[in-house]
């Protein structure tokens, strides 16, 4: 017999509103991403401007979240799916902050031509989204075995980035003019690595929602 | 299942069945008791929790109809089997119901009463007793000036406290407590939590209650019964974090019972 269906409700709700706040970050760094591809300043700016949006929904998830604490007292796993779901919200919310980073690379870099094509970058940005999308998808499934999986992915990423960075390294000698240019990409493959971290301590959260164990992803 | 330390144990209860005529309303319950400890029993209604506290001071004997097979040790001693003083071990088990429970006497007489049928006699010893477990349940203060006034003029939570302090008098080793707050409005509510954490120094408390958030505050130990049987008993962080059982956690969980 089901008694709790107000609260029950709730915390889908609550789980549904990370959900779709994860899919607003995942745009964000989507569209950062064609910004910088394209060299196109006005995605840059509409990411920016649309940071805010991600910000008040992260808000709205600490609100309610914190309200049903208040007011349903909850124990054992309705406690860990509200704290996982806090903490979910704050790695979103970084990872929107790395959307922003990445726009305002494509700022800086601004009309300069690039000194080659870029197809690495968005490549190790696939990989992940792909890790974003499946520990939200762990999430919301509350499966620890997807959440599991998706973070050994990570290395993928690291191991794409110690090798970008290697290689822009390897052009300031040749393109001395092109620094402030190289060091923007080099920074842009460091918010990628960095929505990875964030990604990974999603996973994590998931783990620690199920089994009730905090488990350290990145070791 | 359980992460119990073990630690020396008050009471030791060990395959307990308990019948009331034939239906069997605890079964075969082990469930060890450490000294100094607050341990919380919740559980629904009807599940045996009261029937189980009932039993560790021999109470439940007052029930016509009662059959227990199994053994509850107290300090080492099987009271269902061997010969047992009964006034001894409710002196030493004290109890605290529901509702305050004061005899229609004055407030002095109602904690008076205990070392009286001791044989306390000296009314000076008898005064300070009496100061002393008035001031235990922090109730001192409010009836020091009116100790001769009815107990039953006493306010709900004043009365609970008096029959705490009435039942400290013969300074027992174990306070047994039945739902002791659920009559009670929250203020009286948290200075009885407050005193069970006091009392826990000098008392081993056992506490049954249906106030979940009680149990987690109070209690070092939680036991959760369902229908005659002991589901889980394990530390109260444990218990209420990431208890063993599926039913313990629907039950702590508000989804059923």
């Amino acid at each position: 017999m089901v008694t709790r269906t107000f609260f029950d409700n709730n915390l889908k709700e609550l789980k549904e509103k990370v959900l779709h706040m994860g899919d607003e970050a995942k745009k964000a760094v989507i569209l950062s991403m064609e910004s910088l591809v394209e060299q196109d300043s006005d995605k840059a700016q509409a990411v920016i401007a649309g940071d805010n949006k991600i910000d008040h929904m992260d808000e709205e998830i600490n609100e309610q979240a914190i309200l049903l604490i208040a007011k349903e007292a909850p124990v054992a796993t309705d406690l860990r799916k509200i704290i996982a779901a806090l903490r979910v919200s704050s790695e979103i919310e970084r990872i929107a902050d790395m959307a922003v980073n990445i726009a305002k690379s494509t700022l800086h870099i601004g009309g300069e031509k690039y000194i080659k094509e870029i197809i690495e970058i968005p490549k190790m940005l696939e990989i992940s989204l792909e890790m974003l999308t499946d520990s939200l998808t762990s999430f919301y499934a509350e499966d620890a075995h997807l959440a599991k999986k998706c973070a050994q992915r990570d290395d993928e990423v690291d191991e794409m980035y110690g090798r970008l960075i290697k290689e822009l390294m390897g052009y300031i000698p040749q393109k001395p003019t092109a620094t402030n240019q190289i060091t923007q990409l080099a920074f842009v493959c460091r918010y990628i690595e960095r929505i990875g971290d964030h990604t990974t301590n999603i996973a994590e959260n998931v783990i620690y929602l199920v089994t009730g164990k905090n488990y350290d992803l990145n070791a | 299942m359980s992460t119990l330390t073990t630690t020396e144990r008050v009471f030791d209860v060990k395959d307990l069945n308990l019948w009331y005529g034939d239906n069997l309303a605890l079964k075969s319950i082990n469930f060890p008791i450490h000294y100094n400890e607050v341990t919380a029993i919740i559980g629904p209604s009807g599940c045996g929790k009261s029937t189980f506290i009932k039993t560790l001071n021999l109470m439940i004997n007052m029930i016509p109809g009662v059959k227990m097979s199994g053994e509850i040790n107290y300090r080492g001693k099987n009271i269902l089997s061997d010969k047992v003083d009964l006034v001894e071990l409710r002196k030493n088990v004290g109890m605290v119901f529901q509702k305050g429970n004061p005899f229609p006497q004055s407030i002095y007489d109602n904690v008076a009463y205990g070392p009286r049928i001791h044989g306390l006699k000296k009314k000076q010893e008898l005064d300070e007793i009496i100061e002393k477990s008035l001031i235990d349940v922090a109730l001192w203060d409010e009836v020091k000036d009116r100790l001769n006034a009815p107990a039953m003029g006493l306010s709900g939570g004043q009365q609970q406290r008096l029959c705490i302090a009435r039942a400290l008098t013969t300074k027992p080793e174990v306070l047994l407590m039945d739902e002791p707050t659920s009559a009670l409005d929250p203020i009286s509510t948290s200075k009885i939590e407050e005193l069970i954490f006091e009392l826990k120094e000098k008392y081993t408390i056992v506490i049954v209650t249906h106030n979940m958030q009680q149990a987690s505050r109070v209690s070092d130990k939680t036991a959760f019964f369902l229908m005659g049987e002991l589901i889980e008993l394990d530390d109260t962080t444990k218990v209420f974090s990431q208890p063993y059982d599926q039913r313990t956690e629907d039950y702590i969980s508000g989804r059923f019972g």
